[in-house]
């Protein structure tokens, strides 16, 4: 197969970070397959964030330095509502997708049920994010929220029947509905619209978290009908430490963070005017570049997905198939999925399997050692990876869901990074298998 | 070689791997996560097992500019020795979950997991000496013997706690710190390379029970019992919440409402489980001059490399026993306890120890070569009797700072008097 060469990116200048002391940290080199985790920061919104960090201004102040500091604000939030499909006065500046997912579940929460006090209930599919997940379990906890974890099938795709059975039961009792444009794990890409269908008859508010999916499908606020949309900076080659809240004028949406009053009055603190401007330029040449780069990427994901096959043939691939595979070796592949022949419905850049008998942390280091960096693809404490709530919630047993590896790609994904994946694979799973027998946590499907 | 320090956030494994990078070899910092609900913070004396200790080893591994990673070995921990730790309890034994954390997680768990990924040893921050040395053999070849040794610094010595892994998963660990004399020079070591735990505390207490209130726990994790406790004949002198949180030789926390006739301390000097009571009597009681041993394992009979001698289990070959196969050595019942000159043997165990179905004269060596399996440990001690020694502990012979094999206490008795005087 052929891939296409990607655009050329500016050369990076390597930077080395030093404590006061001790060794510097080792350049990280080699291929880099985790840009789901965060992407390089694209030259064009480096060089944004430096010329704006280099004035003086706060943007709510009145003389002169805080009216330019507020003009690189306004213009980078009608770059961003432009690309996104949305008005500027829509766009809640934040710290980043987890404020922005916060501000949603609780914000609409509290918004909702102040209108209306019967409302209590929360719609979340199971296989949100924790920035989804937790804020709105804290509620359960401390606001007499009632969470719903909306099932979702193997592919891990919300289950609409699920959902209209429960706003027919409940719809009065719903604040709000929350479901990810796409997956940040396995990659699956949700049904936002139909959500969005079987919840306007209610006019129960929709929020989704669209992390993932910016820069890498077609992401359009308005015409996807949502109430409100969570963005992030450093996802699609902005800052890490900005994002976003697209919310419609009309929303019901109570403040969390209180103070100056700035951003609507419900995300109070001064504005971050170098990351605003950086995530601006980002989100614009992202979107803008995106019908190439998805295209690119998806070429190269396919190539991966074959080549994973081929060096681990027990790799069982998880998330919706890529690609039909008409002339499909049931010898060399795992787990077709048969109903996927349809439209893509997963994200470009991304690749996920399971490695029966190996453990996840035992393919990451080994992996790592052979210069390739990947992600166990779940939410991690101190460094111990979870089991995936994403994979249990597809239905995976917990066994499988140890050996979980997840290979993403993004705007400085090449060939070459591939080559290297698939040189240290074959000898990196039979290691990490044989490691999981010695610690018990070997099981079947090693055929 | 390729070496995976293992890393808990303290000093001594921070030094420890700091001394693997300084030999030159290939180094991996790991910190196993024993609790998949660990604290923020370090509380007390605790000091490995919260995500703070998580991120100090990873500072330190920083400094060291080694790879760092974190394995979740919380399940294997809570299947083996917290288990353990319980069932002992329950059982009215006195386990030492720093044995078994070492039998089963350190070098087992930790270590096989470690040879499966590709690494030739494990570092740990312990104090002890692993030496080797070559004896002859009767056909004119030579072979490495594997010794473990007391380390020099008394105060720390960790060889009673680490003799369980036995001479063949040992041969696969290394021990920098083995030379140090004090505490305080590992500390130097630390503070001269900038390792900023080089003043954290050292910990004490068992790593999972918070607090150090081990009958806080054992009551949290094995519900009240309330039952009596009795004095040796038979009369109810008080209750308790669980026998299985009395050990044998506690004098503290019994609870008696009224002092013992004649006036004197009382101790626990039983623990009975099946019918849930506790044994309360004067500390003469607790003198203790035999020891049987189950689980014997002995230092002998190590090849280095490859493969390790598996064989019949015998005392070790340059100690010569009496032709009842007795020999003469020294005993430690505790991880602080002084050892005591005793007469050792190792013996067949009584029947079918392991409640498998197999006699112990028919059990083959365990495959790796640990030779766990079939033998068991009689002592007899030499000098003054031992007070306080419970089943479900580890005893290690000794002679001098050499480790001559380890035993876990089935029965410890004092002999009748015509038996001592022989």
């Amino acid at each position: 197969m052929t891939v296409t060469t990607p655009p050329p990116e500016p050369a990076r200048t390597p930077m080395t970070v030093s404590g006061a002391h001790g060794t510097p940290p080792r350049e990280p080199d080699g291929a880099y397959l985790d840009h789901a985790a965060t992407t390089p920061m694209s030259a064009a919104a480096l060089a944004a964030f430096v010329a704006v960090a280099q004035r003086t201004g706060n943007a709510s102040s009145l003389h002169s330095a805080g009216r330019t500091a507020r003009r690189t604000v306004e213009e980078a939030r009608e770059t961003l509502a432009k690309a996104l499909g949305a008005r500027p006065s829509e766009v809640i500046f934040t710290s980043g997708g987890t404020e922005a997912d916060n501000l949603a579940i609780k914000g609409i929460f509290w918004g909702r049920r102040a209108q209306d006090t019967r409302r209590s209930r929360v719609l979340v599919s199971g296989v949100e994010h924790h920035a989804v997940l937790d804020p709105a379990f804290w509620l359960a906890g401390h606001a007499g929220a009632e969470i719903v974890l909306l099932p979702v099938d193997g592919e891990g795709r919300l289950d609409l029947d699920a959902l209209r059975a429960e706003l027919a039961a409940h719809a009065d009792e719903t604040a709000l509905i929350s479901v990810m444009w796409a997956n940040n794990e396995v990659g699956t890409l949700q049904p936002i619209r139909d959500v969005v269908r079987a919840a306007r008859p209610y006019g129960i508010p929709v929020h989704t978290d669209a992390v993932q999916a910016v820069g890498q499908t077609e992401v359009d606020f308005t015409e996807s009908g949502v109430d409100a949309m969570t963005v992030s900076g450093h996802k699609l080659g902005g800052p890490v430490g900005v994002g976003a809240l697209l919310a419609k004028r009309d929303l019901a949406l109570d403040a969390v963070l209180h103070g100056g009053g700035q951003e609507r009055g419900v995300r109070s603190g001064t504005l971050d005017t170098a990351s605003i401007a950086a995530f601006g330029v980002a989100a614009s040449h992202a979107v803008g570049c995106m019908p190439e780069r998805a295209a690119r990427l998806s070429a190269l994901r396919d190539d991966l997905v074959e080549r994973v096959r081929a060096a681990a043939p027990t790799a069982v691939l998880r998330g919706p198939e890529p690609t039909p595979h008409p002339a499909h070796d049931p010898d060399t592949a795992a787990d077709p999925s048969p109903g996927s022949t349809g439209p893509v419905d997963r994200l470009p850049g991304n690749a996920h399997f399971t490695f029966p008998g190996a453990e996840g942390d035992s393919l990451l280091y080994l992996l790592d050692s052979a210069g390739v960096q990947a992600s166990t693809g779940s939410a991690c404490q101190a460094g111990v990876p979870q089991p995936s709530h994403v994979l249990l919630a597809m239905g995976v047993p917990e066994t499988e869901a140890r050996g979980a590896l997840r290979f993403t790609l993004g705007a400085t994904s090449t060939e070459a990074d591939v080559d290297r994946l698939v040189a240290a694979l074959p000898q990196v799973v039979a290691r990490a298998q044989a490691a999981g027998l010695v610690s018990g946590r070997g099981q079947g499907g090693m055929a | 070689m390729r070496v995976l320090a293992a890393m808990s956030g303290g000093v001594d494994s921070a030094v420890a791997a700091a001394l693997a990078v300084e030999a030159g070899h290939d180094v991996v910092g790991v910190h196993m996560a024993l609790s998949r609900n660990r604290d923020q913070f370090r509380t007390g004396s605790r000091g490995c097992c919260s995500i703070e200790d998580a991120g100090d080893a990873r500072r330190a591994a920083d400094l060291l500019g080694i790879p760092y990673y974190v394995w979740d070995l919380s399940e294997r921990f809570e299947e083996t020795v917290v288990a353990d730790f319980l069932s002992e309890y329950e059982a009215g034994r006195t386990p030492n979950p720093c044995v078994r954390c070492n039998e089963h997680i350190k070098f087992e768990a930790l270590l096989d997991k470690a040879t499966a990924l590709g690494f030739d040893a494990v570092a740990t921050g312990h104090y002890a000496r692993i030496e080797t040395r070559e004896v002859p053999l009767p056909d004119g070849g030579r072979r490495t013997v594997r010794e473990l040794h007391r380390s020099p610094n008394d105060a720390k010595d960790q060889s009673y706690v680490l003799a369980v892994a036995g001479a063949d998963r040992l041969a696969r660990a290394l021990f920098p710190l083995g030379g140090f004399a004090s505490k305080d020079e590992v500390r130097a070591e630390a503070a001269r390379r900038g390792l900023s735990v080089s003043a954290k505390p050292d910990s004490y207490d068992i790593c999972f029970v918070a607090d150090g209130d081990t009958r806080g726990f054992l009551q949290s994790r094995l519900g009240s019992r309330p039952g009596a406790v009795v004095d040796t004949a038979g009369e109810v002198v008080g209750e308790h919440g669980g026998a299985y949180s009395f050990t044998v030789g506690q004098r503290k926390g019994l609870g008696l409402g009224r002092p013992a006739a004649d006036g004197k301390a009382r101790y626990v000097v039983d623990v009975q489980p099946t019918t849930n009571t506790v044994v309360v009597g004067p500390a003469e009681l607790l003198s203790v001059d035999r020891i049987t041993g189950e689980k014997a394992l002995w230092f002998d009979g190590v090849l280095a490399e490859p493969t390790p001698l598996v064989g019949p289990v015998v005392p070790p070959a340059d100690v010569v026993p009496d032709p009842d196969g007795w020999f003469d050595a020294e005993v430690q019942v505790r991880a602080h306890g002084a050892p005591v000159p005793a007469r050792v043997r190792s013996a067949a165990p009584a029947g079918d120890a392991y409640g498998d179905g197999v006699p112990e004269g028919e059990r083959p060596p365990s495959a790796d070569g640990s030779h766990r399996a079939a033998t068991a440990m009689e002592i007899e001690l030499t000098g003054a009797p031992l007070r306080g020694v419970a089943p479900g502990q580890s005893v290690v012979v000794y002679r001098g700072t050499r480790v001559l094999g380890q035993a876990t206490v089935s029965r410890a008795w004092r002999a009748p008097a015509t038996d001592r005087a022989r």
